[in-house]
This record gives structure tokens, C-alpha cells and sequence, in this order.
């Protein structure tokens, strides 16, 4: 009896990111969550510019490949298009959605889009080659910032979980990681989640996974699954931060 | 009992299986070197084997299945 | 006859939208064109359609995009500072094939400019205006009618060619008011078999992508689009020739400097002065061959624009300079009067006398 094996949503094909790096995980996981669901066939993915740019030729269901930031727009315009038939999910990375498309990400969850946003929180700019993102943290060496992310001179990094709780718009929004089996595992019910919301037509969820890039990060793919347990969960703590349906909703008024 | 299978082709040798590995029994192959140029993931003892699917879920390439 | 009803050139094009099957609309507020925001949030949940009001320009062409996607009739519009916005997402309709209507209500510019009308868009709009090898199909209205007509028109051609086709209008035609009839017969949607509308697990994934990493493959695409770009211009091309069997002096001017410069050849008409008029209704793809024909008996043509003369290069082009090429026009929200193109003929006569 086989009881692992590559989902069906995952086309056979070689991934081309470079040795350990986490985009392949969380693929994985996205496809499986198709796979379980049973919508591969009516889903319809956007990918990104960045990484993971060919996205499009990995999963077997209907793909769109988006401009640099607008992915959200585009899963937008997709979800109006048939929205009771359509499952429409986004695969995004950090310079992605937290920099060029950061008013792309936030009108979508403002709107409660009835979508799924799958955000990969590398703290790096992989495609070009390791300058700094949105998300790179304080001190953090990049390309574009040899001495260390100079928090005076380029500001702060920005939390997506966190900003977009405060939104009244989206349903769902969590922080998962990818660097041990007990991680990926979590992670994989956060994904599964965020499409079974929108099945059920609850709204905007997204999931962030705090991922590992070894080559920018200039580790060794252990290393750098350890220093997401040293420096990444800590700046980026991994939980809930809203699920409407389950009343986690932050800043709601207590009950007089 | 239970079976691993790589496509060992497909293996970029980063080594996270052998690291998620709880019966340790996972290693990149010294003598070998794949299509791609790196020293793929193998199994030393099929026997020890217990399917936990460890290796399996920290694979990036999806390379490995478990039968059982 | 069919009825005629009294409306803004804007809700026009809002309402020949709907009737070509348009049911998805996306929009950011901008003057000179807010009508036809305003008309489709009135009327698309009605009729079970989106109206979606974006957080920007570049968004509401990226949702334009989405649906595009699926295969379905999808529009927007917005006036020349969006349009610069809304370049790099028309920039990847192009490069993916996509079918979409978009409508530039143009104003004043470079920059924020005014919200006088203007036609100073039309190097964004012929040329392509992102980034690439592109075009656009241009369609230019001068009437309120026309604004009804050529949407639907667009609509058409952009299925039949997978392209983009703009409206290129201007503030003037958006805001007058005219009788205008809807009384289309419209042309079904084609087949769109390569619209994202889910594997229904019955086939392989269709991917819509303008991503090419190997050189030839990309250098292919090109090609291949270029090959459909020289049908386009041999099929699409369209103008209006007025008076043109025996002109000499010929009017070169689309939109609302048409409808100027018609009442200035009617008057030079009346002074004898053999003058006419070419109105491209498409400005890409050019309508050259009207120009070549033009060219048995003219002596000048005058290229009369809300620009600081754009077209005029086209005109140049399309008479390989064979004979003198004038330009007449006002810029930045300013209209020329029907004086200043009568002037401009009387001038071009007199030379063209010596």
C-alpha cells in the first residue's frame, strides 16, 4: 500500500529550485490540499514574479501567470468571473506581495475576496539574487544591504499577519513554517484550511510560510531550516492571527 | 514492512530527508553521483524502516514514495 | 428605425458594453470619464454582472486581466494618467493574447495635465504604450453613435484577434450628449479554447503566460504576433473620406478635431478651395491606403490634432512626405475652432496656388 507519494496536483515534473530550498514543500502541500479537496479540476492558481515565476507548469490544474505584486487582482478578477464554480488561489513571495503588490494584497483582504493567498516569507529577493525584501529582518545581510539591514535607513520590516488583522475584510490569516516535520505539518492543515474556507464561501484567507532560502541565505539547507527557528519565529511568531468563523477576531470590542 | 523509493535523478542532495530521519537510517550516497551532479539521498537499512513519512515531508523535490 | 435615446457619449459606450455581453467591469475613478463607472455600478447588479470599483488602475486592468483569462467579454476605462498606469497590465494582455476593451477618455497632460480633453495619447495608444513588441486595435469615435458602435466593435475584434482594442476618445465626446440608437446585431463570442475555465480533470492545464526565458522561443512569439498584427492591418484599417474625389487640400483628424475640421472644409468648399477630409476611424492600424489614394490630387494635407502633433507622423509615414505635411492644432485641453482649420486651408490653398 503506498502511503506516500507525489499528489496528483503536483505535475511530475523537476522542481527548479535550487537544493533545499522550501518553495518544493509548500507546493507539495498546496497540491495535496487540492488533491484531498478534490477541486483540481474546477481551481484555478495565479502565480507570482519571483521564484516561484513557473509555478504555472508545476500544478496541474488551470494556471495564470500574474504581473509582478498583482496576483491578488488578477485571482480578483478570476474569482468575479465564476465565483460559485471557480476555487482560485495565489502563490506569492515576499517581494511579491509585501512590496510592489502591497495595495494589490491589502484591497483583496479588505474586500474579504473569497480567495486563497499562499505568501512565502523568505525575508529575501531569491530570482534576482538575495537583496533585501520587506521582510528582511533587522540587521539582516542582503545584496542590497551589506552592512545589515539599517533599520534607520530603510525602515522596518513589515508583518503582514499582523497589519492585516487589523483589517474588519479578511476571514482567515495564519503563520505557519516549513522547517521541521512538525511544522510542515501544521502548515499543511493552515493550506488545506484556506482552500476549505473558500469552498464553503467564508472569504479572504491567507496563509504565511515562513520558509528557507539556503542559496541567498548563504547556508547549508540545515542551517538555514535552524536559523528560521533562531531568528525568523521569533520576529515572526507563528500562530493564528484571525479566523473569523472561529471567533479569533484581534482588536474586536469585548462584550459589555 | 516498508519500502522507500527515490528517483534518485531528481535528488538534489540537500540532505533534509536524512536529517528528518528518526531511525537515522537515511544518507547521501558517497559513491554515487546522480544526472544532476549530487550525491543522492539512499536508505542503509530498508528493514528499520517505520513509514513515518519524516523524510518524505521535508523532501522539497518530492521525490521519495513510501510503500508499506 | 430603431429608437434613439439622448445620452453622454460616456454612458454610450457604458450601454453598447452591456450589449455585446460585457458583464464584468473594472474602474478607478478619473475625469473625464466617470460616467461609465458610474452607469455599470447602476446597472451590472442588475443584470448579474460585476461591477468592481479597484483600489487603483493598475489593479482594475490586473482583474481585467483575470477575467480575460477565463474567457469572458471584460472592460475598463479611465483617462490618460490611468491609462499610464494601466500600461504594463495591457502590456500582458499583449504578451498572453488576451482579448480586452479598454476606453481612454483622454485629457490634457504630460502629468497630472488638466481634464480638458485632449487627444495627446495617441503615441501611448498607437505605440503601444507599456513595454515590448505590441499593439492595440485603436478605435477613435467622433459621436456619441460612433462611441456605441466602436465599443461594440471592439469587443468583437478583440475576440476575433485576441488583442486589446482601445476606444480613444476625449472629454469632449465623452461628456455631449447626442441621440444615439441600439439597434446592433452583435457577433457571438468565439470558441475560447484556450481560456483558464478549470481541467474539469478532462484535459492538460492551460497555462496563460507571457513568460519565454529561451531568446528564440520569445523571438517565435514575436513573430507569430506580428504575422497577426499584418492581418489586423490589412482586414481592420477603416476611415471616413469626405469629399475626397477631387481634394487638394486634405484634412488629416480624428474624434472631435474631425468634427471641427468638417465645418472648416465646408466652408473652404464654398470658397472654391478643393478641400477634404480623412478621418481614421481606426489609428492603429493606420488607414494608410486612404492616404495613398488622397495622394492622386493632393497638393497638401494638414494634420489638424488636440496635440502638440502626434498623428501627424502617421500621415507623414502613410504619404512617404510625398507631398507637404501642415500641422494645425491646439494642446493641453485647448480645442481648435472651426476658424483656425479654415485659416490653416486658406493658407495651404494659397501656397499650393503658387
Amino acid at each position: 500500500m503506498v502511503v506516500f507519494d507525489r499528489p496528483h496536483a503536483l505535475v511530475d515534473i523537476p522542481l527548479h529550485y535550487c537544493p533545499g530550498c522550501t518553495h518544493g514543500i509548500v507546493h507539495r502541500l498546496v497540491a495535496e490540499a487540492i488533491d484531498e479537496l478534490g477541486i483540481e479540476g474546477r481551481t484555478i492558481g495565479v502565480a507570482p514574479v519571483g521564484c516561484a515565476v513557473m509555478a504555472y507548469d508545476y500544478f496541474g490544474c488551470d494556471m495564470i501567470e500574474a504581473a509582478h505584486g498583482r496576483a491578488p487582482a488578477v485571482a480578483t478578477g478570476v474569482k468575479r468571473s465564476d465565483p460559485d464554480n471557480y476555487i482560485v488561489f495565489t502563490y506569492q513571495g515576499d517581494g511579491d506581495l509585501a512590496s510592489i503588490g502591497t495595495a494589490e494584497t491589502v484591497h483583496a483582504a479588505a474586500r474579504n475576496e473569497n480567495i486563497t493567498i499562499i505568501f512565502i516569507n523568505n525575508a529575501i529577493y531569491g530570482m534576482t539574487g538575495g537583496q533585501m525584501a520587506p521582510t528582511s529582518l533587522p540587521g539582516q545581510v542582503t545584496q542590497t544591504s551589506p552592512y545589515g539591514r539599517d533599520v534607520k535607513a530603510c525602515g522596518y520590516p513589515v508583518k503582514i499577519c499582523e497589519m492585516l488583522s487589523m483589517l474588519e475584510g479578511p476571514e482567515y490569516l495564519e503563520r505557519v513554517a516549513v522547517n521541521n516535520v512538525k511544522n510542515v505539518n501544521k502548515a499543511k492543515k493552515a493550506i488545506k484550511k484556506a482552500f476549505q474556507n473558500q469552498i464553503e464561501g467564508k472569504g479572504f484567507s491567507l496563509v504565511e510560510v515562513i520558509s528557507a532560502c539556503p542559496t541567498n541565505w548563504g547556508m547549508t539547507p540545515s542551517a538555514a531550516l535552524k536559523w528560521i527557528d533562531d531568528k525568523m519565529i521569533p520576529y515572526y511568531p507563528l500562530g493564528v492571527y484571525k479566523d473569523r468563523s472561529a471567533g479569533i477576531i484581534p482588536g474586536a470590542k469585548e462584550e459589555a | 514492512m516498508a519500502k522507500l523509493t527515490f528517483k534518485t535523478d531528481e535528488c538534489k542532495g540537500c540532505g533534509l530527508c536524512v536529517e528528518a530521519c528518526p531511525k537515522g537510517i537515511l544518507q547521501l550516497s558517497k559513491d554515487t553521483i546522480n544526472k544532476k551532479g549530487h550525491h543522492p539521498a539512499e536508505c542503509v537499512d530498508q528493514d528499520a524502516c517505520i513509514a513515518c513519512k519524516s523524510c518524505a515531508t521535508m523532501c522539497p523535490d518530492c521525490i521519495i514514495k513510501i510503500e508499506k | 428605425m430603431a429608437e434613439k435615446v439622448l445620452m453622454k457619449g460616456n454612458e454610450a459606450i457604458a450601454e453598447a458594453a452591456i450589449i455585446a455581453g460585457c458583464r464584468h467591469y473594472f474602474g478607478y475613478p478619473i475625469t473625464p470619464q466617470t460616467e461609465i463607472a458610474a452607469y455599470m455600478a447602476k446597472r451590472m447588479p442588475k443584470i448579474g454582472g460585476t461591477f468592481l470599483q479597484a483600489e487603483s488602475e493598475i489593479a482594475a486592468i490586473n482583474m481585467v486581466y483575470g477575467v480575460s483569462s477565463t474567457g469572458k467579454r471584460v472592460m475598463t476605462s479611465s483617462s490618460s494618467p490611468g491609462i499610464s498606469l494601466k500600461s504594463e497590465g495591457i502590456s500582458y494582455l499583449a504578451g498572453c493574447d488576451l482579448p480586452a476593451l479598454v476606453v481612454n477618455c483622454q485629457r490634457g497632460g504630460p502629468g497630472l495635465g488638466g481634464i480638458q480633453p485632449s487627444q495627446s495619447d495617441y503615441f501611448q495608444a498607437t505605440r503601444g504604450g507599456g513595454h515590448g513588441d505590441y499593439h492595440m486595435i485603436v478605435l477613435a469615435p467622433a459621436s456619441v453613435q460612433e462611441m456605441a458602435e466602436l465599443t461594440i466593435r471592439g469587443f468583437e475584434l478583440a475576440d476575433e484577434y485576441r488583442m486589446t482594442a482601445m476606444i480613444l476618445a476625449d472629454g469632449t465626446i465623452g461628456q455631449m450628449m447626442e441621440p444615439v440608437s441600439f439597434d446592433f446585431a452583435i457577433k457571438e463570442a468565439p470558441e475560447k479554447p484556450w481560456a483558464v475555465t478549470g481541467t474539469k480533470m478532462e484535459r492538460a492545464h492551460n497555462i496563460i503566460n507571457s513568460l519565454y526565458l529561451v531568446p528564440d522561443v520569445l523571438e517565435q512569439k514575436n513573430f507569430e504576433r506580428y504575422e497577426k498584427y499584418a492581418k489586423v492591418a490589412e482586414n481592420v484599417a477603416l476611415a471616413e473620406e469626405y469629399l475626397m474625389d477631387d481634394a487638394e487640400i486634405v484634412i488629416a483628424a480624428f474624434g472631435i478635431a474631425a468634427r471641427v475640421a468638417k465645418n472648416a472644409v465646408n466652408a473652404a468648399r464654398a470658397e472654391g478651395i478643393k478641400a477634404g477630409l480623412i478621418r481614421p476611424i481606426t489609428l492603429w492600424p493606420f488607414p494608410e491606403k486612404a492616404f495613398k489614394k488622397a495622394l492622386g490630387t493632393a497638393k497638401q494635407f494638414i494634420s489638424v490634432e488636440l496635440s502638440m502633433g502626434q498623428m501627424i507622423e502617421d500621415v507623414r509615414l502613410a504619404t512617404e512626405c510625398k507631398v507637404p505635411v501642415s500641422l494645425c492644432n491646439r494642446a493641453g485641453g485647448m480645442i481648435p475652432s472651426p476658424e483656425q482649420v479654415y485659416e490653416a486651408i486658406k493658407a495651404a490653398a494659397g501656397k499650393a496656388g503658387k
